[in-house]
């Protein structure tokens, strides 16, 4: 057992174990310090100094650098804490792009409630002058840089870093003249960043903002011509309630979609069910990967912050991916495709919007190959935040609404299909189908709980396919990823399918979600409510969904077939070749 | 999807540069000091190079770097570089009529790093230690003491006589 050792704070002696810093023993102890750059998953850097407190003969000192020790006495707010706190607000704001009202950051900002809670009325600075500032970037389809409203904390510089292992921001310059920003100041549209949008997860400022497409969803609702199809991600799901005051990992689907409803859309359907189709596919690729011995590893392909990246760095090893699309991009033309037949709709007035956990989606609907006639398949992705908005906007109260179902056939899904939004549930949903389908027998228990997990980033599963033995690896961030691909290129790996999900804990954690980053738990709470929809599901296995079965029955033919793989695969290309690291 | 792209750096050279500093990220400064001796300047090239090929390390991260410190520079030097102190002893005994001086020689402007020729580039550093012998120039690692106006000139004259 771990020795108790005691501190006190403001005079409670409070517990302490193997906390890695003073702001973690505060906050379990109930109580609170601000901070900007202090992020729980992220490592202490110490920038902002609004943590300080003060230590009885050790003076001043930030919580979230000082490692906890017995005995401290430590008073969190004195008037030298209060007048640092004050003055570190003084000197951010002289310096910051006070356009609060119509800052997309507005209401979440932490700079905004610091400033409110400390009563800052005054700035005794001289403000920074107009030709200071910066221009904005909005290169990226899925990210905007603000740099007049950076702060300079560094998280999303960590994040960057720490989750996906490549950097693509970083700091330039010193003194004054610092600024976080791409390789030599280029647009984020131009380089090598997957968009997975952790950077702005963790930013504490309207720095690093989601790329808003509420508004041309709006326009696709209000125009009378235009029937707006909706799907959404399982991820979304369990979070959105959490902007409406509901717990994380509540699941909300039913509100979700009579709230959709409400706004406008005209039909809603579930990106859930077409996890069960990607499951059909991509359980019969990697069976006959496994037969023929070829492109193993298999890699899942459902996340494009992933795609991209192995694009970005690696465009040898493209041929391990999966060839199937991810789940949105597999039910956008099968949308486009049969939802004009069925429901009598003209084909150019359909509009297909989905709500993503991503910021990487953004840019995935944007690709030219998966399109039609120069149309997307998926004309707008909304991340879970912009669907909170909108709900917002529209006045809809969430928490009182009758819960709806989604619309059939498209809505109707598996357990298998749910977990898609935790790390680890792509492949345990592949399993339970390659199971059988490899066997011919019944999975009697589908719980495979060692694939399940929000805070090991990378673990090796076996399995028994009844005498072929078999390893997942199962890993989120791509800093994991990384490793597991230098291990195939050095002939180590031991593992047939790798499993990777970019965001650290899955799409659950995804760069769309609600903000999380001041609370590690959050993660698993959600995919706890993913696990839990699983549980309670009567069918838990995709190629046991009737919709599913019917649907290739009556169009796709089987799993793998020529109109499967016309509809619901794709291809991947070299991105290395000729882009600005290719010298 | 080919870019038309005009590189300056000589990848080998870089490779080896890299080798020689045992392709280790905590080696960066080392690295980012030889090709400024190759080039005299860090070419954008030859950063992103290095940020791509070394582990650990990224374009952004070896621009970051790379305009902390002071020592290097992003636009190419000239053959002569021309290092005037500015610590507190040399400004006291006349540091800048001396680099006055130079400008007017060398018909460069305030903020202008590199001559028109390439020959020489001009920039003032902090005290370089050798306050006894203040106004201390350095040029190209030789250390020229005691300056003034004229000296300075003379010393120029020379540099430009001897490259011609």
């Amino acid at each position: 057992m771990t020795d108790k050792k005691t501190l006190f704070i403001d005079g409670k002696e409070v517990e302490f174990t193997d906390e890695p810093n003073l702001l973690e023993v505060i906050r379990k102890a109930g109580m609170n310090v601000p901070t900007f750059c202090y992020r729980p998953d992220l490592t202490s850097f110490g920038a902002c100094r609004m943590c300080v407190v003060e230590i009885e003969g050790r003076g001043i000192q930030s919580s979230c650098t000082m490692p906890p020790e017995a005995g401290l006495k430590i008073h969190l707010n004195t008037e030298r804490t209060r007048r640092i706190r004050k003055t570190v607000l003084e000197l951010l704001l002289a310096n910051h792009d006070k356009e609060c009202l119509t800052c997309e950051k507005s209401g979440n900002c932490e700079l905004q409630k610091y400033s409110e809670e400390y009563g800052i009325r005054k700035i005794r600075y001289p403000e920074k002058s107009l030709e200071e500032y910066l221009p904005v970037d909005d290169s990226s389809p899925s990210i905007v840089r603000d740099p007049n409203k950076c702060i300079l904390c560094g998280a999303c510089v960590r994040a960057c870093t720490e989750f996906q292992g490549h950097s693509v921001l970083g700091f330039a310059n010193r003194g004054s003249k610092t600024v976080v920003q791409p390789m030599n100041g280029r647009p984020m549209g131009q380089v090598d960043c997957v968009n997975c949008g952790q950077c702005a997860a963790v930013c504490p400022t309207g720095a690093l903002t989601i790329k808003s497409d509420v508004e041309n969803v709006w326009n696709e609702i209000t125009n009378p011509n235009k029937k707006v199809v909706v799907q959404m991600a399982p991820a979304t799901r369990v979070a959105i309630g959490e902007m409406f005051g509901l717990k994380p990992g509540e699941n909300s689907i039913k509100l979700m979609n009579a709230a959709l409803r409400k706004i406008g859309f005209d039909l809603i359907f579930d990106t859930n069910f077409s996890a069960d189709l990607t499951i059909m596919e991509e359980a019969t690729e990697f069976l006959e990967r496994l037969k023929s011995g070829q492109n193993l590893p298999l890699f899942t392909s459902c996340c494009p912050a992933w795609i991209k990246y192995l694009e970005d760095q690696h465009p040898d090893m493209l041929h391990h991916l999966s060839s199937c699309k991810s789940p949105m991009s597999m039910l956008s033309p099968v949308l486009k495709e049969l939802v004009p037949k069925h429901f009598n709709i003209e084909k150019e007035n359909l509009t297909v919007v989905a709500i993503m956990p991503c910021t990487a989606k953004k840019y995935e609907c944007k690709r030219p190959e998966l399109s039609k006639n120069g149309k997307p398949d998926t004309d707008y992705v909304l991340t879970t935040q912009e669907l909170g908005r909108m709900i917002k906007e529209a006045g809809i109260n969430f928490n009182a609404i009758e819960g709806e179902d989604a619309d059939s056939p498209f809505g109707e899904y598996t357990g298998a299909g749910t977990i898609f939004g935790a790390s680890g549930g792509v492949a345990e949903a592949a399993v339970r189908t390659a199971y059988e389908f490899a066997t011919g027998e019944i999975l009697q228990d589908v719980n495979i709980k060692q694939m399940r997990g929000t805070t090991n980033r990378s673990r090796d599963i076996e399995l028994d396919l009844k005498g072929t033995k078999l390893v997942v690896r199962v890993v989120s961030t791509l800093r994991e990823a990384e490793k597991a691909i230098q291990e195939i290129k050095s002939g180590k790996a031991p593992f047939q399918m790798l499993e990777v999900m970019a965001c650290p804990g899955g799409c659950i954690n995804g760069g769309g979600q609600p903000r999380s980053c001041d609370d590690s738990k959050i993660k698993a709470e959600r995919a706890e409510g993913l696990y839990k929809e699983d549980s309670e599901l009567t069918i838990r296995k995709s190629h046991m969904n009737p919709s599913i079965q019917k649907l290739y029955q009556e169009y796709l033919e089987h799993p793998n077939s020529h109109k499967a793989h016309e509809i619901l695969h794709t291809i991947y290309q070299d991105r290395f070749a000729g882009s600005y690291k290719d010298i | 999807m080919s870019v038309e792209n005009h590189h300056v750096v000589d990848t080998s050279k870089l490779d080896e540069i890299i080798s020689t500093c045992g392709g280790k990220k905590s080696n960066l400064i080392a690295m980012l000091q030889k090709v400024q001796e190759v080039y005299r300047y860090l070419p954008e090239d030859a950063m992103i190079y290095i940020g791509t090929k070394v582990e650990g390390l990224s374009p952004a991260t070896v621009f970051g770097v790379a305009t902390f410190y002071a020592q290097f520079s992003l636009q190419p030097k000239g053959k002569f570089e021309i290092k005037v102190c500015d610590g507190t002893a040399c400004h006291v005994r006349g540091s800048m009529p001396v680099l006055n001086a130079i400008r007017a020689k060398l018909n460069m402007q305030e903020g202008q790093l590199t001559s028109e020729s390439g020959l020489f580039s001009l920039e003032t550093v902090s005290c370089l230690g050798a306050c006894g012998l203040a106004p201390v120039v350095v040029i190209n690692d030789k250390v020229y003491p005691q300056m003034t106006s004229d000296a300075i000139t003379i010393v120029l004259d020379t540099l430009i006589k001897e490259e011609n």
